[in-house]
């Protein structure tokens, strides 16, 4: 029976980690991600967990004490954010590298300087390339229930998985969640039976040794390859975790994109703005869609040109900038995986929402106006735009 | 949809306050939302609260820009927070005040909606001995904003006062008194 709650983004998320009961979690606490670690000390203190909790020193060390609990055999959580998740910078490769299922939550926020505590996509973008999986939430429903199949699609895939969610407007906003019954978060998840194990006494192995000119481009290219495997991994969790609750999850959703002629690409919580947006759009006639990536990595590069190719001009929109004097990272990524299927669809790029700048409904409006437009001359005038920046 | 905005200083329970309105209309059945607007946060230093109400599924996630209802917390934030701005003209505002209606009336010239106020202070010195508005006010926003009659707030509260208090069931009375005077003491309208 599914249990009708109201969470926060955070509450949701300790709530999915008691039920999922790891046996290690390492965490160092940072604004918004405090209350998970806080939360689960609770749930630790008062038995409701058997987890060994590492109250660490620092990230570094979080995500550290991650490896080796995961290498020794373990399930292993954790949970950051912004400069917290920089610091385990150099940690994350090694997560993804040893091919250790780790599970972390990443709660978005800025990264310094200025100091910021808002949110924005700064921190998981800039680690899109250590070799994790990466799914982001729209919702606190969403939150909960990718931190659920993560530890699943982490352990089949072998790869680490970051859940990223946006920080305050879903890590402290409280809303109503479907939240699943201990035993059947129990069952999903199953017991963790690592093929391989340092503390395994009947099999010898090693982890981590030098791999220098002979091995080490095969090694890597294991994890590129495990990357890609993990697309179907992703989709067969996610057919499992549907027949149980009911709620239906991909590698992206689309909302109102098949028929639109104007659309958006976006991240997390804005998404849910967008959405409001286009039913607004669609009741004056205008036919407006979104298509909401679940997944930055994988990257479904073959399936979101496909799925855009038939619009008249696109907007993919960016809550972080590469400041490499030309897009952001999704806005690359996606243009790329356009060129290289043939797809010419007029695309801008809109970066939005730095440090927690909050996006309103008109922001929405504004950009499907500037596409509209677009979709008139087929011309692009100006492709990467600030949205909501003063002045602009 | 419902919207409502919460002025408040850090420290006097704002956040708190559309915490708790959010789980009286959750248990009403609706979908909810309550968010506060984290700034440089520090005691005495204004702040903002939100609440959605729906009967459907809330997925905008921006903050509230043209509210329903709004909540001041503090009266002294009348005058230096633009405590109105963006308020529908078929909503309400609800004070927290010892000052007449009259006098708060004046203080919102230009407003043409409905103005309640109620001195929730006064009512949690006497029913708590200490400042905690919150609960008076809950049961004022309730009553202007109609989600649930008085009776069902009652019978709810207490279902949450029991948890809440489980080990000084000795301040249940007291909070209920708050409740009810809330409730009662509420003047304003048309």
């Amino acid at each position: 029976m599914a249990i009708r709650e109201r969470l926060s983004g955070n509450e949701a998320v300790a709530t999915a980690m008691k039920q999922i009961n790891p046996d290690t979690m390492a965490a160092y606490p940072i604004t918004p991600a405090t209350e998970i670690p806080q939360y689960f000390a609770n749930f630790v203190s008062n038995g409701s967990v058997t987890t060994e909790f590492i109250p660490v020193e620092s990230e570094h060390s979080a995500m550290s004490a991650c490896i080796g609990a995961s290498a020794a055999g373990a399930r292993v959580m954790t949970a950051t954010s912004s400069q917290g998740l920089a610091l385990m910078f150099e940690m994350l490769y090694i997560a993804s590298g040893l091919r250790l299922p780790i599970v972390l939550v990443n709660v978005n926020r800025s990264l310094s300087a200025p100091l910021n505590i808002h949110n924005d996509h700064s921190d998981s973008m800039g680690a899109r390339d250590c070799g994790f999986i990466q799914l982001y939430c729209e919702n606190n429903q969403e939150a909960y229930d990718n931190t659920v199949m993560a530890v699943k699609i982490a352990e089949k895939a072998r790869l680490p998985v970051m859940v990223c969610y946006d920080g305050f407007i879903t890590s402290h906003s409280i809303e109503n969640i479907i939240l699943m019954e201990n035993e059947e978060v129990k069952n999903f998840v199953g017991e963790y039976n690592p093929e391989e194990f340092l503390l395994d006494d009947k099999r010898n192995i090693s982890i981590g040794p030098l791999s220098l000119q002979g091995y080490y481009f095969e090694q890597r290219k294991e994890i590129a390859d495990a990357m890609i495997d993990s697309k179907e991994i992703i989709n067969e969790v996610s057919r499992e975790f549907y027949k149980i609750t009911g709620r239906k999850y991909e590698l992206y959703e689309k909302y109102k994109l098949d028929d639109a002629e104007i659309g958006v690409i976006i991240l997390n919580s804005t998404a849910g703005t967008a959405k409001e947006a286009i039913d607004v759009l669609r009741s004056k006639g205008i036919k407006a869609g979104m298509l909401k990536p679940r997944c930055f990595r994988p990257l479904p590069f073959e399936e979101i040109p496909e799925e855009i190719k038939h619009l008249k001009a696109l907007a993919i929109m960016d809550k972080t900038d590469s400041i490499n004097g030309y897009s952001g990272p999704l806005f690359s990524e996606i243009t790329s995986a356009m060129y290289t299927s043939n797809i010419n669809v007029p695309t801008v790029n809109y970066i939005y929402g730095l440090g927690g700048r909050d996006v309103k409904i008109d922001n929405i409006y504004e950009v499907f106006s500037d596409l509209e437009a677009i979709a008139k001359t087929g011309k692009v005038n100006k492709m990467t735009n600030y949205l909501g920046l003063r002045g602009e | 949809m419902i919207e409502i905005r919460w002025h408040g200083r850090g420290g006097q329970g704002a956040k708190t306050a559309s915490l708790l309105f959010a789980d009286a209309a959750f248990n009403t059945g609706r979908f909810i939302q309550g968010f506060p607007e984290y700034g440089p946060e520090r005691m005495g230093a204004p702040m903002t609260a939100y609440n959605r109400v729906n009967d459907t599924e809330i997925r905008v996630h921006s903050n509230v820009y043209e509210p329903d209802f709004v909540v001041v917390v503090d009266d002294s934030l009348i005058g230096s927070v633009d405590v109105t701005k963006g308020l529908k003209e078929e909503g309400a505002i609800l004070v927290n005040t010892k000052e007449s209606l009259q006098k708060i009336k004046e203080k919102l010239k230009g407003y043409n909606g409905e103005i309640y106020v109620l001195d929730a202070t006064k009512i949690s010195l006497e029913c708590l001995k200490a400042n905690f508005p919150n609960t008076a006010l809950l049961a004022a926003i309730i009553k202007i904003t109609k989600i649930m009659d008085k009776e069902t707030l009652l019978k709810d509260m207490e279902i949450s006062f029991k948890h809440k208090f489980a080990r000084k069931p000795e301040v249940i009375p007291p909070n209920m008194e708050c409740l009810i005077r809330g409730f009662d003491e509420l003047i304003g309208g048309k």
